[in-house]
């Protein structure tokens, strides 16, 4: 009877391209061949490595008594694996699908940040995959799961993520080779060593810890600063239900910032129309104040113009580009105002007369053909941006508000009128808004997709306008890129 | 430049006798061959084998030292031709390249060789594109060892019986005056391991020698009569010289007893031992070192088989379970031939219990050996393995991950113009090509028809005599040189083609990792560079040709290409669309950048951003772009509920975002940041001004905004 090998370690490593899974193999081999261990590493690069994910499988083993060399296999074997390492979540939840990492075997260390892939991103509203049925299969099907946010542990020592990778592996003790071992291996590269040790210790030690999903923003309600603010506050806590209140404290301090208070309060009358209708647990109230706040904020050229030249915008700049101190950023901005976009800003009368395309229209028509690079670190766009932003005294009075308005106004008839029979349609009805966003072709098209689905859904019988076939034109829309 | 430097590894190729090698598995091929003493080496990159050229090309001061002539050749038909050169003498050489498909660029070549015979060892490494990850047809090269009638070695997947079989391939060769080919399967390549190295050995005749030197045998050229005398030569003469060459040095192994109570066995590829034996080992019927419970009979050379050999294997079983990758099933068609010669009652298991297409993993070995055995020796098979897949509900939330354009590259814009020119002119046909633009044809692009192979796009489109819309071609500059000068443009001139020909001319053959070509702008000390595609064009008859020199100008981009579909002229427009390949670029530039901010120079560097408070998570600008640094986020927004565009900081700035957002009238959200390390004085002083003014106005309007607050 043949002797078996119960000293042979199998690891699988699943990388995306550029992400170091190579480098990371041939750490492993060479910390394994420091200790005396034959070690195998295999792969299949090509055009798997232009941004797909690709599987990089180690095998040590080591030699017999007789000195005979161990038979070494060339790709992981569902069920035969004792290690997988996976640099991002879905390519952990690929592992565990393509059955590498088994209960009771395997010691599955994966990174709980997300690489989207084209078809999550390209999505019109959200394609997203779920996160957290991944790492409950993740800890399911492995002896051990040891999860963490390796993209924060990469960015935190300015490292690389493989260095991470590669401390987990020497902190999950899954190898039996010591930790200074892993590290000689890093020096012995002689590539990057300092900043590849300080990404060792940040993965050695986050092994350690629990199983951590990439934190995300919490959105506690506002709380109003001013007597304005909390008298609109108090006026929706007396009309409205308790469950809406935090959507709409998010709806009213948009709008007083968007507008004024005045704008506010038409916003509470609109809603609490809305409120008569619904029932506990109000969905319908509480979905209503978002998606009247966002459509009541439209997003126009003043909108823009306010939100570009903020202070705390060049900040947000700064941070998201990774300014050092003492570099200097200069921001330019694409902008493709159009002539549609200045007759809407512009007061009813003027601004029909540009849209209706006359002789003005004609004149200015040359100005408005080519995009913009709109510098807003330099003086002379900022001012013109600052003088447009100054607009919002008027925007009561421009072309697009009393659209807008309308619009708004045609939308809610239509909510109250199926809240009083279907409040669940009604619910889906309100979640139409979602269709309506963007700017130009994009905004065009979405509010094309709104009009359809209104005047389609209105035109149906009474007992035919329901959730059902509202939630399924709004899926189709989105599905049709 | 390729994208992977070998410069440091070729060291390890001067090891002397004795010596451990440790390394990869391309490399230890390039040792075995400097070990037999190789004369010239070929080949054309491609994966699995892009990398053993690249190996060639950064080990050109060692091959020059041994006197070992190489060249990058132009394509798989040239580098097959370079192997007439061990027609005459006795010069040792080998060429590489992908396969299948190199393989039938260069079968005119092949046919030749083989029919006429060699004097010197002729190899031809052939990288197996089969299985996980290959970028082609699913095809067997076998089929042309076959017709051509040229031996075909599948060593052992480990570094020493790979070494051993380049050694012994040579001499195989010259002993039967037959091409040998290694076949190395994609695995193998990539694979890490050691053997024992031996002296590299000067070559005793070199090209030089021959050149100086030339002799004429009319017999060695396929011209009648020489032609019909070379099959009869073939059947009579080299064909049993191999055989008696592989039986008598043992190329084929045996492993495991003689006979098995159950009177059974296994034949297997070399290629799939090691797969073959963990699919045992996990049965429990083999050691991890290789012993076998089960008699295994081992083919190192996959063509020809030795019928002797066969028939002492299979004279005591009743059945034999035969290793074979791949359709058609060539080995078993040929294993039943022989048996039924020999008057055996052995039963060939094969396709019939294997899966007839796939890779034969160790898994899908295992669960046809349990098959086998299930039927053959009931006493000793396993179990019907159960399965327990991962339930479709999670499962489906697991996105597949197609290949891409990588960050940065300059192929995108194209197609970004060529979407924006659809939205105008409807759908074309779009005949497309070999090469990294290939990627055109999945998300979020999903533009292309066909493509019909490597430098083909043009050809592909042909057929296409449009009286309205013309057809759109493709092709790659590594396509345009490797043969869509002539089969492609020039055929389309000479045809009265009305296509529009776009070549994408980005300095490399980067899709097979930044080799250098005819056209490529980079001074390379060995080759000649630097040689226009548009001039070639012209050269061949071309009329309409336009060459854009940043592909990141959507505008021209798309306005160069409809005026291609709209133009009364006709004949072939093509257009040359130039943009360095971004990862070259890149590998290029980053180190001087980083050299500059060490020594405080002034360095400036670009990439874009998404303002997510004005983003409203459309992701349309994604939808015509596809980058990688260009991804979502969960909304920043408490009451906005679709993701957000985002740049990572992978961005480097090639400002195509900004153009699309421009070209399409996307949204306002797109910013360009400049980021400018050690500033000028004036510049300092110049930012401070604006910058307090800037600060002092948006304090006053947050005062303002403030007040009249929530």
């Amino acid at each position: 009877m043949p002797s078996s090998s119960t000293d042979r370690l199998s690891i699988a490593i699943l990388a995306l391209g550029g992400q170091g899974g190579g480098v990371l193999a041939d750490w492993i081999q060479n910390v394994a061949r420091g200790h005396g261990w034959v070690a195998q590493g295999t792969s299949v690069p090509g055009v798997a490595q232009r941004t797909g994910s690709t599987v990089y499988y180690v095998e040590l083993a080591r030699a017999d008594a007789a000195g005979r060399a161990p038979i070494m296999a060339q790709m992981p074997m569902p069920g035969d694996v004792d290690i997988v390492v996976a640099s991002e979540l879905m390519e952990t939840g690929r592992a565990v699908l393509r059955g590498f990492s088994s209960a009771g075997r395997t010691t599955l260390i994966g990174s709980t940040h997300r690489i989207y892939a084209i078809s999550e991103k390209s999505a019109m509203a959200d394609g997203r995959g779920n996160s957290e049925k991944i790492i409950a299969a993740a800890q399911e099907r492995s002896k051990r799961f040891i999860g963490f946010d390796m993209e924060a542990a990469t960015d935190r020592t300015s490292s690389v993520i493989s260095a991470i990778m590669f401390g987990a592996l020497a902190g999950s003790e899954a190898l039996p080779f010591p930790r200074e071992s892993f590290e000689q291996a890093i020096r012995d590269s002689g590539i990057a060593v300092q900043s590849n040790l300080t990404g060792f210790e940040e993965g050695f030690t986050r092994a350690q810890g629990i199983i951590a999903l990439p934190e995300e923003a919490e959105h506690p309600a506002p709380e109003p600063t001013t007597e304005i603010g909390r008298q609109l506050y108090s006026t929706a806590a007396a009309l409205l239900p308790q469950e809406a209140l935090h959507n709409v404290a998010h709806g009213l301090a948009r709008l007083v910032d968007y507008q004024d208070a005045n704008y506010a309060r038409l916003y509470l009358d609109r809603l609490r129309a809305i409120a008569e209708h619904d029932e506990p647990p109000y969905n319908l109230t509480s979905e209503a104040a978002r998606h009247l706040a966002l459509w009541m904020s439209y997003e126009d050229t003043i909108r823009v113009a306010d939100l570009k030249t903020r202070a705390s915008r060049m900040e947000r700049v700064r941070e998201e580009v990774k300014a050092q101190d003492g570099q200097l950023v200069s921001v330019t901005e694409f902008m493709h105002p159009r002539l549609q976009e200045l007759g809407e800003t512009l007061p009813a009368p003027i601004g029909r007369r540009l849209l209706s395309g006359g002789l003005l229209a004609r004149l200015m028509a040359p100005f408005f053909k080519q995009g913009r690079h709109v510098r807003t670190t330099g003086l002379r766009w900022f001012l013109v941006l600052r003088a447009t932003s100054a607009l919002r005294g008027l925007r009561r009075r421009s072309v697009r508000y009393v659209e807008e308005q309308e619009r708004i106004d045609a939308w809610l008839s239509v909510a109250a009128d199926l809240a009083s029979r279907d409040v669940e349609a009604a619910l889906e009805w309100i979640k139409l808004q979602q269709l309506i966003k963007g700017y130009g072709d994009t905004f065009e098209r979405g509010l094309r997709n709104y009009l359809a689905i209104r005047s389609e859904f209105l035109a149906l019988p009474e007992q035919d306008q329901t959730a059902a076939w509202l939630h399924q034109a709004r899926e189709q829309a989105f599905a049709q890129s | 430049m390729a994208e992977r430097s070998f410069k440091h590894e070729v060291k390890k190729l001067t090891a002397g006798e004795g010596e451990t090698f440790t390394g990869e598995g391309i490399l230890a091929v390039t040792k075995a061959l400097l070990q037999s003493g190789v004369a010239y080496i070929g080949g054309y990159q491609g994966s699995p084998i892009s990398h053993l050229m690249d190996v060639f090309a950064d080990a050109n001061d060692l091959l020059e030292e041994l006197d070992v002539h190489f060249e990058a050749s132009a394509s798989e038909a040239t580098a097959a031709a370079m192997l007439a050169a061990s027609v005459n003498y006795p010069l040792r050489g080998a060429v590489a390249w992908k396969s299948v498909v190199g393989t039938n660029v260069a079968s005119d070549a092949l046919s030749n060789v083989a029919s006429g015979g060699v004097t010197g060892g002729a190899m031809i490494i052939v990288g197996e594109d089969y299985g996980e990850g290959s970028s082609i047809m699913q095809e067997r090269t076998h089929a042309f060892a076959m017709k051509s009638q040229m031996w075909l070695l599948d060593p052992r997947p480990n570094l020493t019986s790979i070494v051993n079989a380049v050694e012994q391939g040579f001499q195989l060769s010259e002993a039967s005056n037959t091409p040998v080919m290694l076949e190395m399967r994609v695995r193998s390549c990539h694979m890490t391991g050691s053997f024992i190295a031996k002296d590299n050995i000067r070559p005793a005749f070199t090209v030089s020698d021959a050149a100086e030197n030339p002799t004429r045998d009319l017999d060695r050229i396929v011209l009648p009569p020489a032609n019909f005398l070379h099959e009869v030569e073939k059947i009579e003469k080299r064909w049993p010289a191999g055989l008696a060459y592989v039986r008598d040095n043992k190329l084929n192994e045996w492993f495991g007893p003689d006979t098995h109570p159950s009177e059974i066995g296994i034949i297997v590829q070399g290629g799939l031992y090691n797969n073959c034996n963990r699919a045992m080992e996990l049965l429990g019927l083999a050691d991890a070192f290789g012993t076998s419970d089960i008699p295994l009979y081992c083919l190192n050379v996959t063509y020809p088989l030795i019928p002797e050999e066969v028939k002492e294997f299979c004279a005591d079983k009743k059945a034999v379970l035969v290793l074979e990758e791949g359709q058609p099933e060539f080995i078993e068609h040929e294993l039943n031939t022989l048996i039924r010669r020999a008057e055996l009652d052995c039963k060939i298991i094969g396709k019939d219990m294997m899966p007839r297409a796939g890779e034969y993993s160790a898994q899908v070995i295992r669960a046809g050996l349990g098959k086998f055995l299930r039927r053959f020796a009931p006493d000793i098979a396993p179990a019907q393995e159960s399965s327990d897949p991962l339930p479709a509900p999670v499962a489906q939330e697991i996105p597949q991950r197609p290949a891409g354009f990588c960050t940065g590259c300059p192929e995108r814009p194209i197609f970004t113009a060529m979407k924006l020119l659809e939205r105008e002119i409807g759908p074309t046909h779009i005949s497309a090509d070999i090469g990294c633009h290939l990627f055109s044809i999945l998300p979020p692009f999903n533009l292309g028809n066909t493509t019909m192979g490597y430098g083909l796009g043009s050809a592909g489109a042909s057929a296409f005599k449009p009286t309205g819309k013309r057809a759109i071609a493709i092709m790659g500059d590594g396509g345009f040189w490797h043969n869509g000068l002539t089969s492609g443009i020039s055929n389309a001139v000479f045809n009265k083609d009305d296509t529009v020909n776009l070549v994408i001319d980005n300095g490399y053959s980067a899709a097979t990792g930044g080799q250098d070509i005819p056209s490529s702008r980079a001074k390379n000390a060995n080759r000649v560079t630097n040689n226009p595609i548009e001039k070639a064009v012209r050269g061949v008859g071309g009329q309409w040709v336009r060459t854009l020199t940043r592909t990141y100008d959507i505008k021209a981009m798309r306005d160069t290409l409809r005026e291609a579909m709209l133009t009364k002229t006709k004949g072939p427009k093509v257009i040359v669309a130039q943009s360095e390949c971004m990862l070259n670029k890149q590998r290029r530039e980053k180190p001087l950048m980083r050299k500059a901010l060490k020594d405080g120079q002034r360095v400036e560097r670009e990439r874009f951003g998404v303002d997510s408070e004005t983003c409203t998570g459309d992701h349309s600008c994604i939808r015509l772009s596809g980058c990688p640094s260009l991804s979502i986020k969960p909304n920043p927004d408490p009451l906005r509920q679709h993701p957000v565009a985002h740049v990572d900081n992978s961005c480097v700035g090639c400002g195509l975002c900004g153009e699309v957002s421009h070209a399409a009238v996307l949204c306002p959200s797109f910013y360009k940041a400049k980021l400018v390390s050690n500033p000028g004085r004036w510049e300092k002083l110049r930012a401070r001004i604006s910058g307090a003014v800037i600060r002092f106005i948006q304090q006053r309007d947050d005062r303002k905004r403030l007040a009249r607050a929530f």
